[in-house]
């Protein structure tokens, strides 16, 4: 009688090991993610889950979404930003923990066309204007917008080619744009485009516009989630960073 | 703000137009004919109702873009593509909204039966006159609901044109890509404004349409 | 009177979804022509294909000109055709005088039927300013009539005009219908299963049973034998209906005889006749 006590008592306490061990080791977490940021945001995913053995679970759209959702209660633990201004404002509103902000990455815009040979290696296509529709990502709504407009300006060619401008909602449609060919060229992100080989490009220097900064930041929401926090720190790490400038982008 | 109103009340208005006289032949037939594929083809007219609407404005946005064969007719007058004008909105929000307008004008078309058809028939009517003079005449209430209809789902209209728009001032920037934008901008308030100004506006017109039905309808002998 | 009124001659054979109908009709274009028969046997169908409404392989030639053969047929809003339905069917979207006036308007050429004909002959002077809505059953029906006739028609086709009205209605109306087929010169086709309005209006009388058409029998014949009332108040309906068929007359033909002289109208000829038929 007391044997089999025994042998039930253990078995409970090996029980109580292992899902207490399993639910220190497989924790998830929701992360919401920048469009721009989609597919290194899987990789570093997936790596992250191999290495730690916790879960990301990733919702990708554009970062205003994103805010107002967080403001309403949207259960989201990390923000993976296109920007800084949205992470700040989630720490002035009390919506995220003070003191994890951070750039995570840092974004290179590329003028792109589908078609090989339009965009030369200097942007000269800009002056010329042998094109019918521009696309870039609405400036007041994504970085990479505002970026395409202060690169215009810079350029001295804006205000020749905001007749033929197509504003896309989000950078993914702004790329979309450009990939169906309804607008011949177009400024996205580095990171859509990188593994491309197909057609033609202009590494826009940085030089022509504010930093594409894009910091991430713990939401209050993910203050006791041991994986928020582990995905954070794994963000900041040597794999993750290797990964991220695989797709073009800059980090320190 | 002004022209982004105006743009939205345009983009409803000849929609609703142009809808009316599209559907109308169609709700026709579908409502007489007696093929047995009359379904199929109902069917496909009320699929803009699953679709979700930024499905529908990808697939025009490759129906409308320079390598669509659609476009090869235009291409020979010097348009490269219908994307991101008022007018491939227009083509846009009438495919979405057809069943919308289809839909009542052919249960109108059905509501009459067959006597009325006959009876001008007797009365010398032909197949044609008889549409105009007894079809048409008939089926008002079916009209109006279609129009009704049509321009409010048009003036709410949001994925179609946010994939096919392009957001061109005066000729794409409607009221439901504004508040988006605004709210993307963080600019909650200008979009709370701007809501509450579409709200308005709509209420108002489709008050005063069911008002003259009412009036009108109390009119007829 | 008019040597030119001709003959209308019918014949329609086919299938309306159980039904199956063939008909060899002849008859004068003049005058009423009764087609009876109980609910079912065709002759609403038989009326809808001489109007054109319905579509059956056949023949039909009216005084003259040919409607329908194997060649040809004429469709409905071709033919100078008109038709009383059983429930009036006004247009609901038009007044009283626009439907008079629906038909009216879209015929070309002479316009004989005019609308203080019409109007005189129906009654339909209080009606002109009503809303349709407003009618009675029996009103609509003479509306429905004087629409009918307002087009023009060289054949008027009727069927069961009386039937969707109630006693009153239908006594209110049946002087009318004694007046059109005594002032007019267009020949009716009149269907119907009741044998009192068959033996008041008709002049002949074609009997349908399950979609087939007998021959035409003469329903003045007994207009020539004065002693029937004072006969029938003698011996009573039975022995009436026994003497009748031992005379040799057609079996619905005496009963129909017996109805009328039951109902105390006056054995044909009832109303006073010019000799047009």
């Amino acid at each position: 009688m007391s044997a089999r006590r025994s042998v039930l008592a253990a078995l409970f306490a090996g029980l109580a090991m292992v899902t207490s061990a399993a639910s220190a080791i497989a924790a998830e977490t929701r992360v919401a993610v920048a469009a721009n940021f989609t597919e290194p945001a899987k990789e570093i995913a997936a790596r992250f889950e191999a290495k730690t053995g916790h879960k990301a679970t990733l919702s990708f759209g554009s970062s205003g979404q994103f805010f107002a959702q967080i403001a309403n209660g949207a259960p989201f633990e990390v923000f993976l930003s296109a920007d800084t201004e949205r992470p700040q404002k989630a720490e002035t509103d009390g919506l995220a923990m003070p003191g994890t902000r951070f750039t995570y990455a840092t974004g290179r815009l590329v003028l792109w066309s589908k078609t090989p040979g339009l965009v030369d290696g200097r942007g000269a296509v800009l002056t010329k204007g042998a094109f019918q529709k521009i696309a870039i990502a609405d400036p007041k709504a994504a970085p990479y917008g505002l970026a395409a407009v202060e690169t215009m300006g810079k350029l001295g060619v804006y205000d020749r080619l905001s007749p033929k401008l197509v504003t896309g909602a989000s950078i993914t449609q702004t790329y979309q744009f450009i990939d169906t060919g309804a607008a011949e060229l177009g400024f996205v992100a580095l990171s859509q485009v990188v593994n491309h080989k197909e057609g033609s490009r202009w590494m826009v220097p940085a030089s022509n516009h504010t930093p594409i900064e894009q910091q991430a930041v713990l939401l209050k929401t993910g203050a006791d989630n041991a994986a928020a926090k582990a995905f954070l720190a794994f963000m900041k790490g040597p794999e993750a960073k290797a990964i991220i400038r695989r797709y073009g982008y800059e980090v320190r | 703000m002004a022209d982004v109103l105006w743009l939205t009340v345009k983009l409803a208005g000849v929609t609703t137009v142009v809808l009316l006289v599209l559907a109308t032949p169609l709700a026709w037939w579908l409502a007489r004919s007696h093929a047995w594929w009359k379904e199929i083809i109902g069917a496909v007219v009320a699929l803009p109702i699953v679709l979700p609407p930024t499905v529908l404005g990808f697939y025009l946005l490759l129906a409308l873009g320079p390598n669509s064969p659609l476009m090869i007719p235009f291409q020979a007058v010097g348009v490269r593509t219908l994307a991101f004008t008022f007018e491939g909105l227009v083509i846009g929000s009438v495919i979405y909204s057809l069943p919308f307008a289809v839909q009542p004008i052919r249960n109108a078309f059905q509501a009459i039966g067959a006597r009325p058809f006959e009876v001008a028939a007797t009365l010398r009517a032909s197949p044609l006159d008889a549409f105009f003079s007894v079809a048409v005449p008939l089926a008002r209430p079916g009209f109006l609901v279609a129009a009704i209809l049509t321009f409010a789902h048009t003036i709410g209209e949001f994925g179609v044109v946010l994939m096919l728009g392009g957001g061109i001032p005066g000729e794409t920037e409607v009221l439901s890509i504004e508040i988006y934008k605004l709210v993307e901008a963080l600019e909650w308030d200008k979009a709370h404004q701007l809501a509450g100004l579409l709200l308005a506006f709509a209420f108002a017109v489709m008050l005063s349409l069911m008002l003259i039905e009412r009036r009108t309808g109390r009119l007829r002998p | 009177m008019s040597e030119k009124s001709g003959v209308i001659e019918a014949t329609f054979k086919g299938r309306l979804g159980d039904f199956v109908l063939d008909v060899a009709i002849r008859t004068p274009a003049a005058g009423v022509t009764v087609l009876f028969g109980p609910s079912g046997c065709g002759k609403t169908t038989v009326l809808r294909c001489l109007a054109g409404l319905e579509r059956l392989s056949g023949r039909l030639l009216v005084a003259g000109d040919v409607w329908q053969d194997a060649e040809r047929f004429l469709p409905a809003h071709r033919r100078p055709v008109g038709y009383v339905f059983q429930e009036a069917s006004l247009l609901a979207h038009l007044s009283v005088s626009r439907n008079l006036f629906f038909g009216f308007r879209r015929v070309q050429g002479a316009r004989p039927v005019d609308l203080d004909q019409v109007v005189a002959l129906l009654g339909l002077e209080p009606l002109l300013e009503r809303g349709v809505s407003r009618l009675s059953g029996g009103e609509r029906q003479r509306v429905a009539i004087g629409r009918a006739l307002l087009s023009q028609p060289r054949l008027l086709l009727m069927d069961e005009p009386l039937a969707s009205l109630d006693g009153e209605r239908k006594a209110e109306v049946l002087p009318y219908l004694d007046r059109l087929h005594s002032e007019l010169a267009i020949p009716i086709i009149y269907v119907t299963h009741d044998p009192v309005e068959a033996a008041r209006l008709g002049d002949r009388m074609i009997r349908l049973i399950d979609g087939r058409a007998g021959d035409a029998f003469d329903l003045r014949q007994g207009a020539t034998d004065s002693h029937l009332a004072a006969r029938f108040g003698e011996i009573g309906p039975d022995a009436m209906l026994s003497e009748l068929r031992g005379a040799g007359i057609p079996d619905e033909l005496a009963r129909l005889t017996i109805s009328a002289l039951e109902t105390g109208l006056p054995p044909w000829p009832r109303v006073e006749r010019s000799p047009r038929n």
